[in-house]
């Protein structure tokens, strides 16, 4: 038995029903496209053609069309993906952490999440895939045998753990999102009036029909997945931030980055989760599922994790003094008063100074204000990486071989291209794929309406409850049960 | 071959949670019921026993754990020994993070391949379900009726018990 605290306020508002529910998601798969996602796809297709062009040129010419030289030979490429995947992180938060922690808030905001997740890893995985020069020859990173061309792969290489790591990131995530789509998609499939969209969502839910039996065991399925896979979103950017850690280069070599990188991905990712269901909950009407109170939760993880970030900065630069090693000194010193001292402050001024506004609840439950926020956030976030990267690259153990770093064209075509792939994607899903669990959400529905539970379970005598919170509307069900 | 069902259509969670307790006491056999979303404690009030698939994904991530750990030592430490970084052959700490990695993706797959397998779900073009709305906001309770089955009683049974509607439902078995 679950008790649900009398001062709980409802997770879903304005009374719905679970055919609501199921109206509310449903609308815009079974809709035509309107002309506005049209046009947003429209431009996300436009910078999936610049991400193709700079894919093309630098396939076709090599990574000597990117900014690289010889000192600083990593930049923009491993900035992105770090980016990517951090960003990526907060889904799995979202439907593993949260999930294991019964957050029930979370319903409504995992499956969009969830699928920002898989695309956001896709676009991460570019980049390594193309700084690789030769793509086609990408299977090299795995264990196969001396014949096809290289020794066994390197299992004492933090990269080689990042293909491990990142491979079954996005392969577990996809299961894990699929299963929860599965009887989503028997919903549609039950409601579709064209014969192509009965069938391809027939094919989509696997013969979903949700028998007690196989709903029982999606449960029990669902909590194994979120259970492994929350060591398993810790583990991936613990793996990410070893790429820089288990170096001797100074800035990078830091026990700290682990869980400095955790917390930074998650910050990103919630910044961008809000981004993108600030501009969701509106076209597509789901106010009354993304409410205020879930833009203001997020807001508070933001915050915390923000503040976990910022303490990471200042530890940081404790350690290179406390250390006494003049190179980890001077490798500090350079990046808040060097040549790159702007990106710095960026990001000093973006991931530490601006998620503190949240402490004041206006701006947390203001809409535009989180949603400029969640920009800033993600620049700041963007920022973090660069200056990790290139400042600690650019000026190396021998003067005359320091360098500077300028972007070419075709390293930031590369990185708007991802974005355009990104909201490509995004956008696809928004319109064929129920954006919100409904299942998941039929399942709060009541929470917070009334708490009195009447069904204890098999032969323990039921008790009827006739007790109402205050506030609870009049129309709300009585005799509604929490047995958990 | 050809069954007969009745179907009691219930609205409510809580309400249906009752009728199967007293559905099952009067001696009717549930055929399944079918709700848009997971009814907590009704595997209790069915009588369904816990789900086994957390002892299958403990064995897949044990395969996958020995599996991790047998590839890593064979290639460096037996079939092509190289010296990196000075480093051990065999250095555990090492492989840690791709034994894990490959522990959960067997884990995880192992289970949802299972998962899927048991409980018959595949890609498919024709899903006969016993009532549409089982999938949008009504909970159905699904009774299999017998060549002498007396359907007014059971109609009688299910109505009392909160049911909105019984209908009967001939499903061609697959």
């Amino acid at each position: 038995m679950q008790h649900v605290s009398p001062v709980r306020i409802p997770l879903v508002t304005s009374g719905k029903t679970y055919h609501d529910v199921t109206e509310d998601v449903c609308r815009q798969v079974e809709a035509k496209p309107n002309v506005r996602w049209m046009a947003a796809l429209a431009v996300a297709l436009f910078f999936l053609g610049v991400f193709l062009y700079s894919v093309y040129r630098t396939l076709w010419y090599g990574i000597g069309e990117w900014g690289l030289n010889k000192t600083v030979d990593w930049a923009w490429d491993i900035t992105n993906f770090v980016w990517w995947v951090g960003i990526g992180h907060a889904g799995t938060l979202i439907s593993a952490v949260l999930l294991l922690f019964r957050q029930k808030w979370r319903t409504s905001i995992n499956r969009a999440a969830e699928a920002m997740t898989i695309f956001a890893v896709i676009c991460a995985a570019m980049f390594p895939v193309l700084h690789m020069g030769r793509p086609w020859l990408a299977f090299w990173v795995l264990p196969l045998q001396n014949t096809f061309g290289s020794l066994w792969v390197n299992f004492n290489s933090p990269l080689l753990w990042d293909v491990f790591a990142i491979s079954t990131y996005f392969s577990v995530s996809l299961v894990f999102w699929y299963t929860g789509l599965v009887p989503d998609f028997a919903t549609i499939r039950d409601r579709a009036k064209g014969p192509i969209a009965r069938r391809a969502y027939a094919l989509l839910s696997f013969g979903w029909k949700g028998g007690a039996k196989h709903w029982s065991r999606y449960e029990t399925v669902s909590l194994i997945l979120a259970g492994v896979s929350t060591p398993l979103v810790l583990s991936v950017h613990t793996i990410v931030s070893m790429d820089f850690a288990t170096s001797v280069v100074p800035g990078w070599h830091t026990t700290i980055f682990p869980p400095y990188f955790v917390a930074g991905a998650i910050f990103s990712g919630f910044a961008m989760v809000l981004t993108l269901m600030l501009i969701t909950r509106v076209v597509f009407k789901l106010e009354d599922y993304i409410t205020l109170e879930h833009i203001a939760l997020m807001n508070k993880i933001m915050m915390i994790t923000g503040s976990i970030v910022g303490v990471a900065y200042i530890t940081e630069f404790f350690i290179a003094w406390y250390s006494q090693v003049e190179f980890e000194q001077y490798a500090f010193i350079n990046r808040a008063t060097g040549p790159y001292w702007w990106a710095y402050w960026s990001m000093m001024t973006c991931n530490v100074i601006s998620p503190q506004l949240v402490w004041i609840r206006r701006v947390r439950y203001s809409i535009p204000m989180t949603f400029v926020l969640s920009i800033i956030v993600n620049i700041g976030m963007w920022f973090e990486r660069f200056v990790i990267i290139v400042t600690s690259l650019h000026r190396d153990y021998l003067p005359s071989s320091w360098a500077m770093f300028s972007p070419s064209i075709i390293d930031i075509g590369i990185y708007v291209g991802t974005l355009g792939l990104f909201f490509t994607l995004f956008l696809l899903f928004a319109k064929f794929f129920p954006v919100i669990n409904m299942a998941e959400v039929k399942s709060i529905l009541k929470y917070g309406v009334d708490n009195g539970p009447t069904y204890g379970g098999p032969n323990t005598g039921a008790q009827q409850s006739t007790y109402r919170p205050t506030g609870a509307p009049a129309s709300a069900p009585v005799n509604y049960n929490k047995h958990d | 071959m050809t069954k007969r069902y009745a179907l009691g259509i219930f609205e409510d969670e809580d309400v249906l949670l009752h009728a199967i307790e007293n559905v099952r006491a009067a001696g009717v056999k549930i055929y399944d019921v079918f709700s848009p979303y997971p009814v907590h404690g009704i595997d209790d009030a069915l009588g369904i026993e816990r789900s086994r698939l957390p002892i299958a994904a403990f064995f897949y991530g044990l395969c996958g754990l020995s599996f991790a750990l047998w590839m890593q030592i064979y290639m460096l430490g037996f079939d092509w020994p190289m010296i990196i970084g000075g480093k051990p052959h065999i250095g555990l700490p090492a492989f840690i993070p791709v034994s894990f990695e490959l522990t959960v993706l067997f884990c995880c797959h192992g289970m949802v391949i299972t998962f899927y397998t048991i409980s018959g779900l595949y890609p498919r073009m024709k899903v006969p379900v016993m009532d549409v709305r089982s999938t949008d906001d009504k909970f159905v309770m699904a009774i299999e009726l017998k060549e002498d089955a007396d359907l007014g009683n059971l109609t009688q049974l299910l109505r009392a018990n909160g049911a909105s509607e019984v209908n009967e439902k001939e499903m061609t078995k697959e």
